[in-house]
């Protein structure tokens, strides 16, 4: 290795030091000022909480047991409405695509349904199913369907021309050309769906327990926000965040190994 | 000569919402084994229509056409690999779809493979491979299902010209060691007069044929050489004044 190189190599090395840093730096200043304006009286904690006041709330939810259980039922039913909708949407994606005419007719009702804000047919959800998990994943599952239906069907509308060119000149039946060209093609569409889509899940998720109001992270922050304890509410957030990140890097982490890297 | 393949009166009509097209009209044609044809032309006239109906890609409007058995290999105008394919894969894909595949079939490709050239990128995957190699690797997977008569639609067109050089030569190679017949559609009229012994002049749309060239060249061998040969920039003159150009 050149002496330029490892000059190359350091800068780089030192250059993904110093931005970590000024992320950590963020973090503890944005911290810092809000707990020190809390304790000098500058805003008021009764409504914008604390740092230490949001640590103090998460540790008693653990004392008391609930937390891991609260953590647990948002994941429980984010991972069941993801899978329900993926599957969903991967198969409802595959029959537009058999059928172009069925495509053509149901155009205007995705349009519609996709820009409609989902959040409207809760209550509907809510009397139907009743006020319990099933509506929670229903929810979930909904808001994720549409959003999933419409880019899988788009990932498999830009294969290549040639390509099913090449598979009709084989005799190809449609089976063929679905399993050897259209699902491998649309791999890396369906990885940044399902990315997409976990976040549409977790959406859902915290609209069904707003409305549902029995257990998990929506619930503390739904709870937390009737009774006025702003530490609970702004709890939930945290946790909230914290859980999205983990349950996005998954999926990345599944991508990377499904993914190879040619 | 034994005719591999007789066309009459082929005719194809595109219906759209303006209109009718009458995209090939009265195009007849007779096919010796081992000849290679090619088909020149002015470009949207019509050309690749036909060998989409030769391959079945497309239904006939009007006339007969007679394989006496014989099976069509088409390649298109890019190489259409499959990126997430290894080159092997690549080239079992057509046998795979009809459900052929057998080790002697595998290793027959594998033959292919290393005969010419590829030996050493089996298992690679397409996005490593150059222009050129890719183009012979698509012509392995048409030659794997074992076709009599090699369709081509302007197969090196996406190349630069160094490279087209290179693969006309060795797929006229690879072609007439494994004894195949060739139609060919193409507007370049060089690469039409050195790889082939008869050169079609298609009209405008409706596409029909104008005028029939049979190329004797001196010293007929490789398209690259057959260049050379003194008759050849009088076939090119020839065609050229034949081809309906676009004032």
């Amino acid at each position: 290795m050149s002496h330029e190189h490892k000059i190359y190599l350091r800068k780089i090395r030192q250059e993904k030091i110093f931005i970590h840093f000024c992320q950590f730096l963020l973090l503890f200043l944005l911290l810092g000022i809000w707990q020190f304006a809390a304790d000098k009286g500058i805003i008021d904690s009764f409504i914008s909480s604390s740092p230490s006041k949001v640590w103090d709330t998460i540790l008693s939810l653990y004392d008391s047991g609930t937390l891991f259980h609260h953590i647990w039922v948002t994941t429980y039913e984010t991972i069941l409405g993801f899978f329900m909708g993926m599957t969903l949407g991967v198969l409802v994606a595959v029959i537009l695509w058999w059928f172009p005419n069925v495509a053509k007719v149901l155009d205007p009702y995705f349009t519609v349904l996709n820009s409609l804000p989902k959040v409207a047919l809760g209550p509907i959800i809510l009397i139907w199913c009743g006020a319990n998990q099933k509506s929670i994943i229903l929810m979930a599952m909904l808001i994720s369907v549409i959003v999933a239906i419409l880019n899988i069907y788009q990932g498999f509308q830009k294969v290549d021309s040639q390509k099913i060119k090449l598979m009709k000149s084989f005799d190809a039946n449609k089976w063929q050309i679905c399993f050897y060209l259209i699902f491998p093609n649309s791999k890396k569409n369906l990885m940044e769906t399902l990315k997409l889509n976990i976040s549409m899940c977790l959406i859902g998720v915290i609209m069904g327990e707003f409305l549902v109001s029995k257990e998990g992270i929506g619930y503390l922050i739904m709870y937390g926000s009737q009774v006025f304890n702003l530490n609970l509410v702004i709890s939930g957030v945290v946790l909230l965040s914290l859980l999205a990140t983990v349950l996005y890097t998954v999926i990345s982490f599944i991508e990377k190994i499904y993914i190879k890297k040619d | 000569m034994n005719n591999i393949l007789n066309i009459q009166n082929l005719k194809k009509t595109y219906h759209t919402k303006e209109k009718e097209t009458i995209a090939v009209e009265d195009f007849s044609l007779s096919l010796a084994d081992g000849e290679f044809v090619a088909l020149v032309g002015p470009s949207g006239c019509g050309k690749s229509t036909i060998l989409s109906i030769l391959s079945g890609l497309e239904e006939k409007t009007d006339g007969t056409i007679i394989y006496q058995n014989k099976k069509m290999g088409y390649m298109l105008q890019t190489d259409a690999l499959f990126e997430w394919l290894t080159i092997l894969d690549n080239c079992l894909l057509g046998l795979k779809i009809k459900g052929e595949l057998t080790d002697e079939k595998r290793e027959y490709v594998i033959s292919l493979l290393k005969k010419y050239g590829l030996g050493d990128f089996l298992n690679s995957y397409p996005s490593h491979l150059s222009g050129g190699m890719r183009q012979r690797v698509a012509l392995i997977r048409t030659l794997a299902i074992k076709p009599d008569i090699l369709l081509m639609d302007e197969p090196f067109s996406a190349l630069d010209y160094q490279s087209r050089l290179a693969i006309s030569d060795d797929v006229f190679h690879i072609l007439k060691e494994e004894k195949k017949s060739l139609i060919m559609v193409t507007h370049d009229i060089a690469e039409a007069i050195s790889m082939c012994t008869r050169v079609i002049v298609l009209s405008k749309r409706p596409c029909t044929i104008k005028k029939e060239f049979l190329i004797s060249l001196t010293d007929f061998s490789t398209p690259i050489e057959n260049r050379k040969a003194k008759e050849f920039s009088h076939y090119y003159e020839e065609i050229w004044k034949e081809i309906d150009h676009e004032s």
